[in-house]
């Protein structure tokens, strides 16, 4: 099983590969991946950099050109995977339908991985992409309990890989648009979920306040700990009820189901968070790679150490942690 | 243009169902999508229902659609899926990869507003695939729009959303289940109780979303009905107006009105601001922020 790790810079990069990373994914510093924030990605001479250092220690570039090409910036996704095919980078993790035709017929010695903004929740679906395109792996959404992904892995021959860890989409990857309603700018159109750009914070008589393109998110008292206004993590009301009416700030950590996971044939686990630091990857992708090798040396006997558990607590988003859709009660 | 009265997203009570249809069939819509596109558990109307009610439009004189399921999770919600797609009698709107698998290269049919196309050479695939009608993504502007359509291949029909509350996300998790403290296993059926439903605000009492099972839309009424010229010049052959628990067929007279010409456009526009259930937006269409009402 391999770990794919996230990046969002080049010192984030060295972090994931230094700690133990089989494959390290990245994006461009533009609206072509889904982490379209402004100071993160690669631009091609870091990309170049990139690619040497994870090669020369042996280890896999995957590059993200994971969001929606519209008609007046078709050359712009185009030119992602040119770049990505002469640069050498060793797949890349596409979402578009249109974009992966591109991709197989210009280049068909590249390596396509269906992105999970593709929205394939189903073998239906999967094997679609493999009979159009020659897909070799896909990575699902956070939507199936641990029984549904073992019945899609026993009916493709598509690599699957899952999310291990890192912030939890709520909504279905690639089918949501709460942050254009809002916003103007969507996942899927431009890469970007709850825009910084867009987001206010004013200390008010009733708390802090956190708003998003003007509409009231979360309202904070003292000692609280006040997070990011992703807009599917705010305070609503709803029937006079005021609370998370969507979902807890909380973190996917499925490290005790890696045994489960490894047994029913997942092929790579993915940790999220190309937004966040490179200590932040440094201590998330030490803590997997010490777990997916406990794990394969004995899977029988794997358990969760108290201290991995600690240290992934640290840098869970809300300090509090799920299994999302694996475990049936959480939907 | 053609008026297509789209699948309804909520969960109604069978009789509530069958009484809507029934009004539809005698309306001015040209095309009615049925099936429940939301929540594989919601079982008021079986698949031998909704052929019933299928065929009762076609004797009426309408064109009629079966719409997927835009989550499909489950060998059980696939064994659905294939029945839908193996069903040769109605055309098929395609909501996720899923049923555009079992679809492709056997019988022509609709993808659907939850299928995310937003270029024309995704969509010139899918239409080498079957796809005969595009309904774009909701969130999709009039620029990208026209781009696209100035593209399509020949006899590509493009119907727009163009009233209704916005299905903008879906989720595995119900939030209606969610509100009652229920798993969505043991829901209860809740949503049967909100027959527009479940209002969610913000703290300081913007009407924000609207909680709809595993959907979430929004509380805004989108409402293209003052652009429907601007729809027609963008290439668009088809308005779809998402049934809402009251004043549906006011609003279709409204918008037969406006395209038959009987009325100026402000007229009709007047008239539906009467009907709509909450305020209205239209910002998409004009490229910014959704939740936005461009005059």
């Amino acid at each position: 099983m391999e770990l794919v790790c996230p990046a969002g810079s080049l010192p984030a990069l060295k972090a994931a590969v230094d700690n133990g990373a089989d494959c390290v994914y990245l994006g461009l510093r533009d609206e072509t991946n889904a982490r379209n924030f402004a100071g993160l990605n690669f631009d091609v001479a870091a990309l170049d950099q990139a690619l040497k250092y994870a090669h020369a220690h042996g280890r896999k570039v995957l590059l993200a050109v994971n969001t929606y090409p519209q008609p007046d910036g078709w050359a712009r996704w185009t030119s992602a995977i040119d770049l990505a095919a002469e640069r050498g980078v060793d797949a890349v993790i596409l979402a578009d339908l249109g974009l992966m035709e591109y991709a197989a017929a210009r280049h068909p010695q590249l390596r396509l991985h269906l992105s999970v903004q593709g929205s394939a929740t189903t073998h239906e679906a999967i094997n679609l992409y493999r009979r159009l395109f020659g897909v070799q792996r896909a990575v699902l959404p956070r939507v199936l309990a641990i029984q549904q992904v073992e019945q899609l892995i026993a009916q493709t021959e598509v690599e699957i890989e899952v999310f291990g860890f890192g912030g939890l989409c709520v909504m279905v990857e690639g089918r949501c648009q709460l942050s254009s309603y809002v916003t103007g700018e969507s996942p899927n159109t431009a890469g970007a979920c709850s825009p910084a750009r867009a987001v206010r914070w004013e200390q008010t008589p009733r708390g802090l306040e956190s708003r998003l393109g003007g509409i009231l998110i979360n309202r904070f008292s003292a000692g609280e700990n006040a997070g990011y206004p992703t807009l599917c993590k705010g305070r609503f009301e709803v029937a006079e009820d005021v609370y998370y009416a969507i979902e807890e700030p909380a973190s996917l950590n499925t490290l005790e189901l890696l045994p489960q996971l490894a047994r029913i044939g997942v092929r790579a686990v993915k940790i999220e968070g190309r937004q966040r630091s490179p200590a932040y990857v440094a201590q998330v992708t030490r803590v997997w790679r010490a777990a997916i090798d406990a794990c394969r040396a004995n899977a029988a006997r794997f358990a969760v150490r108290p201290e991995w558990d600690a240290e992934l607590r640290r840098v869970s988003e809300g300090r509090s942690q799920t299994l999302g859709a694996y475990h049936r009660p959480w939907k | 243009m053609k008026l297509a009265l789209g699948p309804v997203l909520y969960y109604w009570p069978r009789e509530r169902l069958l009484a809507f249809y029934a009004e539809a069939s005698s309306s001015p819509v040209d095309i009615v999508y049925l099936g429940e596109a939301v929540c594989s558990r919601r079982h008021e109307m079986r698949l031998a229902d909704w052929l019933a009610t299928a065929r009762r439009l076609l004797e009426a004189g309408k064109e009629v659609v079966l719409c997927s399921q835009a989550l499909v999770e489950s060998e059980s919600d696939l064994r659905a899926l294939r029945r839908l797609a193996d069903d040769n009698e109605f055309r098929v709107e395609a909501n996720d990869m899923s049923a555009v698998s079992l679809l492709a290269g056997r019988v022509p049919f609709v993808a659907g507003p939850h299928l995310n196309v937003y270029n024309a050479r995704t969509l010139a695939l899918l239409v080498r695939l079957g796809a005969t009608r595009w309904v774009p993504p909701v969130e999709i502007s009039r620029a990208i729009l026209t781009a696209i359509a100035a593209e399509r291949p020949a006899n590509l029909e493009i119907e727009l959303f163009a009233y209704g509350r916005l299905p903008l996300a879906f989720s595995a998790r119900c939030f209606t289940a969610r509100h009652y403290n229920l798993q969505k296993d043991d829901c209860q059926f809740r949503c049967l109780d909100h027959p527009d439903g479940l209002p969610l605000r913000t703290s300081d009492g913007d009407r924000f979303l609207v909680l709809n099972g595993i959907q979430t839309q929004s509380a805004r009424v989108y409402a293209l009905l003052g652009e429907v010229g601007a729809l027609a010049d963008a290439g668009v052959d088809i308005a779809r107006i998402s049934p809402q628990a009251e004043r549906t067929f006011d609003v279709v007279q409204a918008f037969h009105a406006a395209l038959q010409g009987q009325r100026p456009a402000g007229a009709s526009v007047r008239e539906l601001a009467g009907l709509l259930p909450a305020e209205p937006c239209n910002g998409y269409w004009h490229g910014v922020s959704g939740l936005e009402m461009v005059a």
